[in-house]
């Protein structure tokens, strides 16, 4: 296991990049489904809103409320960008292309996500605003809920490759993507995934008609510049992890390269993401809590238990 | 090198316990004690458990620690309760744990002392850990699996009656 340096720059301007082009390319797209134009005035197709956003991000009052707790407000907002940033370790964007190539990247990739957690949480409960509070605890019940599905979902792929390493598991793709034979996983994955990355539908931490906007009520200028691109950062993530574990990574046809590859499916699993936030309604937050437990739950077992009984009986056939 | 991560991770968790412990502000405590269940996770890696370490940092510092959090946000704790806290934990109720737990460290030196090479050096792989789970030591963890069921189904008899509670209540 060697960590490649020289992948470290190059990815980690490639998501921050990523997740500030998306804050445009989402409302863009956003109108397009919606029948409005959207942000088009500033630049050519409106690609300098993302500049005078960050200028105006930038010059803003970074206001501290005197009523919070100070350290742990201010520290907040950088656990999701570093939880998230984190992640990207191990997502492989091409054969050898990974900055670490863990034995056991699932595994880190959820423990990742789910330290990136603690900035919602955290914030929330340091904002001392009741908006915030609820906000804080709706969020740690849905992403300890989410979790759960998310660990189980991928087990499948695990049991398929016999591997926690994610260029194995794209490499034992070869013949046949995983959503294929894990299709139950594989739906339960993106839900889980979007009640991670708390995005509409799923956004009820934030939930502006009944919360303000929940946990980050209290934040302002670039530390709310900063929950923002941990969330279109855990956009990309998301899609990057289900293109790796379930669409095949970063197998195509010969005549593009791997890398490029799998940019597309990740891109194209993005606009997903929006189409899903354009055209959803918000569930009731008891809507949400026993789809995952009643739902969610019982079909990602059955999943696990029949790919299991499937692997099994094919290695006693062979 | 891996001595010396090993005696960094090792004094950043032997740290942070203690300040969990010390703190009076509970959400404080809170984010000492996730900080000081990563540091372990880091020693776990170093002695060559990378799977124990991923599953510290999955399901203790990222789900035990959030429900933790969660509990404390519900009791919703306010600068009253830190300064009963404070006041709990005055110099005088340290001494009976520090002596005991000196008794302790010195058990724990001796035992140190009498075996020269403690950690084996080997990687061990997910997989060894599943063949150990599900082979030598499976009563084991049907066992422990039975417990969290007995846990679940509790919870679930007891969330019940106060939620018919509620409802005759509501009418």
């Amino acid at each position: 296991m060697e960590v490649a340096f020289i992948m470290i720059l190059p990815v980690l301007l490639g998501a921050v990049l990523g997740a500030a082009m998306l804050i445009w390319w989402e409302r863009r797209l956003l109108g397009f489904w919606q029948d409005r134009p959207g942000p088009n005035r500033v630049g050519p197709f409106g690609l300098l809103q993302i500049v005078a956003d960050v200028i105006k991000l930038f010059t803003k009052d970074d206001w501290v409320p005197p009523f919070s707790d100070r350290v742990i407000f201010t520290l907040a907002p950088t656990a999701i960008v570093a939880g998230m940033l984190m992640g990207f370790a191990v997502v492989p964007f091409g054969p050898g292309l990974a900055i670490i190539d863990l034995n056991i990247g699932v595994l880190f990739f959820l423990a990742m996500t789910s330290l990136a957690v603690y900035g919602v949480l955290l914030g929330g409960l340091a904002s001392n605003n009741k908006y915030s509070l609820l906000g804080g605890l709706r969020s740690a019940a849905q992403m300890v809920t989410y979790e759960v599905f998310m660990g189980l979902s991928i087990m499948g792929v695990v049991i398929l490759t016999g591997s926690f390493n994610l260029s194995e598991i794209v490499r034992a793709q070869e013949e046949t993507w995983f959503v294929i034979p894990q299709v139950l996983g594989f739906a339960v994955f993106v839900i889980a995934g979007i009640a991670e990355a708390h995005r509409l539908p799923f956004d009820l931490p934030e939930a502006e008609h009944e919360l303000t906007a929940g946990f980050h009520t209290e934040y302002s200028a670039m530390k709310f510049g900063l929950i923002m691109v941990g969330e279109y950062l855990s956009v990309i993530l998301t899609s990057a992890m289900t293109v790796t574990l379930f669409l095949g990574g970063w197998l195509g046809p010969d005549f593009l390269p791997p890398i490029v590859w799998f940019s597309i499916k990740t891109g194209l699993f993005i606009c997903f993401f929006v189409l899903l936030r354009a055209s959803i309604p918000r569930p009731r937050y008891d809507q949400l809590m026993s789809l995952g437990w009643k739902i969610l739950l019982p079909i990602t077992l059955i999943n696990l238990l029949a790919t299991g009984a499937i692997v099994l009986s094919m290695e006693g056939a062979a | 090198m891996e001595v010396v991560l090993f005696y960094i991770a090792a004094s950043v968790s032997v740290v942070s316990t203690i300040l969990v412990i010390s703190r009076s502000n509970a959400s404080h405590a809170l984010v000492y004690l996730i900080v000081s269940l990563l540091a372990v996770a880091v020693v776990f890696y170093l002695m060559g458990a990378p799977f124990a370490a991923a599953l510290e940092v999955v399901i203790y510092a990222g789900a035990i620690m959030v429900l933790f959090l969660f509990v404390v946000m519900m009791l919703n704790l306010g600068p009253s309760s830190t300064a009963a806290e404070r006041a709990w934990l005055s110099p005088g109720m340290w001494i009976g744990p520090a002596i005991l737990t000196f008794i302790l460290f010195l058990v724990m030196l001796w035992v140190l002392i009498g075996i020269p090479d403690s950690t084996s050096g080997v990687a061990v792989t997910p997989k060894q850990v599943g063949e150990r789970l599900f082979g030598s030591y499976l009563l084991a963890v049907e066992l422990a699996s039975i417990l969290l069921l007995a846990a679940l189904v509790g919870a679930y008899h007891l969330g019940r009656r106060y939620m018919r509670a509620r409802r005759e209540e509501i009418g």
